[in-house]
């Protein structure tokens, strides 16, 4: 049998059914990869110490990495800030409760951007996580903590949040696949909210298979969620075993446009081209709005994240600094003046501006009209095809350092991923091939609640392309 | 010279009072500087025509669920209060309001 680390969680699910392996050997096994490993790449923010607990149920006790904004009951969950860096939740996010249910271990929290407020990782209040593909560059973010322990095996699967891209960019740049769902599908209670309207969990897995085992598990509706939506649970474990002849496959010209390197183009087209030797069609088209996604996105996030990080004041939970004598509102800024990091303070008082008198219908209410545009034009496109694609990031991973000084290079990043989160599709990203020696992803989307034929189709260009996606550790 | 046209620093200590952040001198001169450049990167929006356009408030239609009002299991006083930086008698204790 091949090292227990290289197996799936699928293929582990069954190595133990079969007798073949120990469940307490593989969590052992992935405890030694983090001893190994984690002090170069920084993929946990906080390690679970517990034995694990006779976790019986479909997942066998699998080691799960769980980014560090969903509530784990008895584990802390800080968001990668200081305002949060002793919250210990009482009660467990309904994904996390899921998980465990089914037998799930949580081995760890992950690292992220503050509040999931980046595109690198860098934004953590504690420490940069490391590309295991070469540590001299950032995984992406915000869930970057994720897809780095997934990539390095120093967890099997992983869940993060994606409110512009923050599961698919770390997917893409570690070589993992990583999915976000439609919104509603999966229950955002316990998730601590950021740009509301915007987000989903969703899973980080070594392959597409895994993605839809955890998804089976994952999705459903939370009566503890208002938003999530009342929909006929699917088995998406069997869409995997589909093809796509007759598939029509749309390629938007406007994610091929300037920033997108050269490299990744190719590697996007060589999958266009496998669908077509499958018996798919394809054919070019427009996404005219995709110019004015960027805007649109960040000031509808920093809107909604100025109200819904109001609640941080340091006295029901979080850090609060020394106020002796200090009346509420000097006390309330001064914990959320030292506790926030940059990136947070900065969205906060932008969203701020967009939201206040004079300037909310130039701003705010503009990004909102401007999203029923995009909305719209993904509509447009899905009556002409099944499924769209075009890469998930305009290029591989970059350096640390490189962008975290300007903020406006570093929401460029987004660029190719935020459209779908106003438009409210759903979105994997396919470890695709490699650009000098660094991953690629290649992003399919189709429309809300079409998750299975996503998976059909990665399912399919993940086998024919059978690429070897184990870092150089 | 930086161009502060859309957000001045004065404003910028007003939107930082209103959203309760505590900043430093230094803090809200670059934050006005970067405020100010991320806004003039987000122009092109004025070009769109939005004549006509109903805005997304939310990705999906939300409407309020109701249930019947019935006791259920909820966190205990002790675990509510876990996470409180100063409690006493079962009170989180708070900065003078008034």
């Amino acid at each position: 049998m091949k090292n227990v680390l290289q197996l799936t969680l699928f293929e582990q699910i069954q190595a133990i059914r079969g007798g073949d392996v120990e469940k307490e050997k593989i969590l052992e096994a992935y405890r030694k990869q983090i001893r190994d490993h984690d002090s170069e790449l920084r993929a946990y923010i906080t390690l679970n110490k517990n034995l694990m607990a006779a976790q019986d149920g479909l997942l066998e006790g699998a080691p799960l990495a769980i980014k560090d904004n969903m509530c784990t009951k008895g584990l802390k969950t800080t968001c990668a800030s200081k305002i949060l860096a002793n919250y210990v939740p009482p009660y467990d996010a309904t994904v996390v409760r899921r998980l465990k249910e089914a037998g799930g271990f949580v081995l760890g929290k992950t690292n992220m951007d503050e509040f999931a407020m980046g595109s690198s990782t860098e934004n953590s209040a504690f420490f940069p996580s490391r590309n295991p593909w070469d540590t001299a560059r950032v995984p992406g973010g915000s869930s970057g903590g994720s897809a780095v322990a997934v990539a390095s095996r120093e967890a099997v699967a992983a869940l993060g949040s994606d409110t512009g891209g923050s599961v698919r960019c770390p997917a893409s740049f570690c070589g993992t696949v990583g999915l976000k769902p439609t919104y509603g599908l999966l229950s955002r209670y316990g998730l601590v909210a950021f740009g509301n309207s915007l987000e989903q969990i969703g899973p980080l897995t070594r392959d597409v298979r895994d993605c839809a085992l955890v998804m089976n598990i994952i999705a459903g509706n939370d009566e503890m969620d208002g938003t999530s939506l009342e929909v006929a649970k699917e088995n998406y474990l069997a869409y995997l075993e589909k093809g796509v002849k007759g598939f029509k496959v749309g390629v938007p010209r406007d994610f091929f446009g300037e920033g997108t390197d050269e490299g990744v183009k190719e590697q996007v087209w060589k999958c266009v081209h496998i669908l077509e030797g499958l018996g798919a069609t394809w054919s070019e088209c427009d996404l005219p709005t995709l110019n004015y996604a960027l805007p649109t996105y960040y000031l509808t996030a920093m809107s909604e994240a100025s109200s819904n990080l109001a609640r941080y004041d340091g006295i029901r939970y979080g850090v609060r600094q020394e106020d002796e004598g200090l009346d509420w509102t000097a006390s309330y800024s001064r914990t959320r003046g030292k506790g926030f990091g940059p990136e947070v303070k900065r969205r906060i008082i932008l969203g701020t501006f967009a939201l206040s008198a004079g300037y909310y219908e130039g701003y705010y209410l503009k990004a909102l009209k401007v999203r029923t545009l995009i909305r719209r034009d993904f509509e447009r496109l899905f009556k002409q095809f099944d499924v769209l694609v075009g890469p998930t990031t305009p290029t591989t991973a970059f350096r640390l350092g490189e962008k975290v000084d300007d903020p406006i290079a570093m929401y460029q990043t987004d660029i190719d991923t935020v459209p779908m989160n106003l438009a409210n599709i759903p979105a994997l990203s396919l470890p695709c091939g490699f650009v000098g020696g660094l991953p690629v992803g290649l992003q399919i989307m189709a429309p809300p609640l079409a998750e299975g034929m996503i998976f059909t189709v990665a399912r399919r260009i993940e086998e024919e392309l059978g690429l070897d996606l184990r870092p150089p550790l | 010279m930086e161009s502060l046209k859309i957000v001045s620093k004065e404003r910028t200590k007003r939107l930082a009072w209103l959203a309760k952040i505590e900043l430093t001198e230094e803090e809200n001169d670059s934050i006005t500087i970067q405020l100010n450049r991320i806004l003039e990167s987000f122009k092109d929006l004025d070009k769109v025509d939005l004549k006509g356009v109903e805005p997304t408030y939310h990705a999906i239609n939300v409407t309020n669920i109701m249930r019947e009002d019935k006791v259920t299991p909820c966190l205990k006083k002790d675990e509510a209060l876990a996470n409180g930086s100063k409690v006493k008698d079962s009170f989180f204790v708070a900065p003078k309001i008034v």
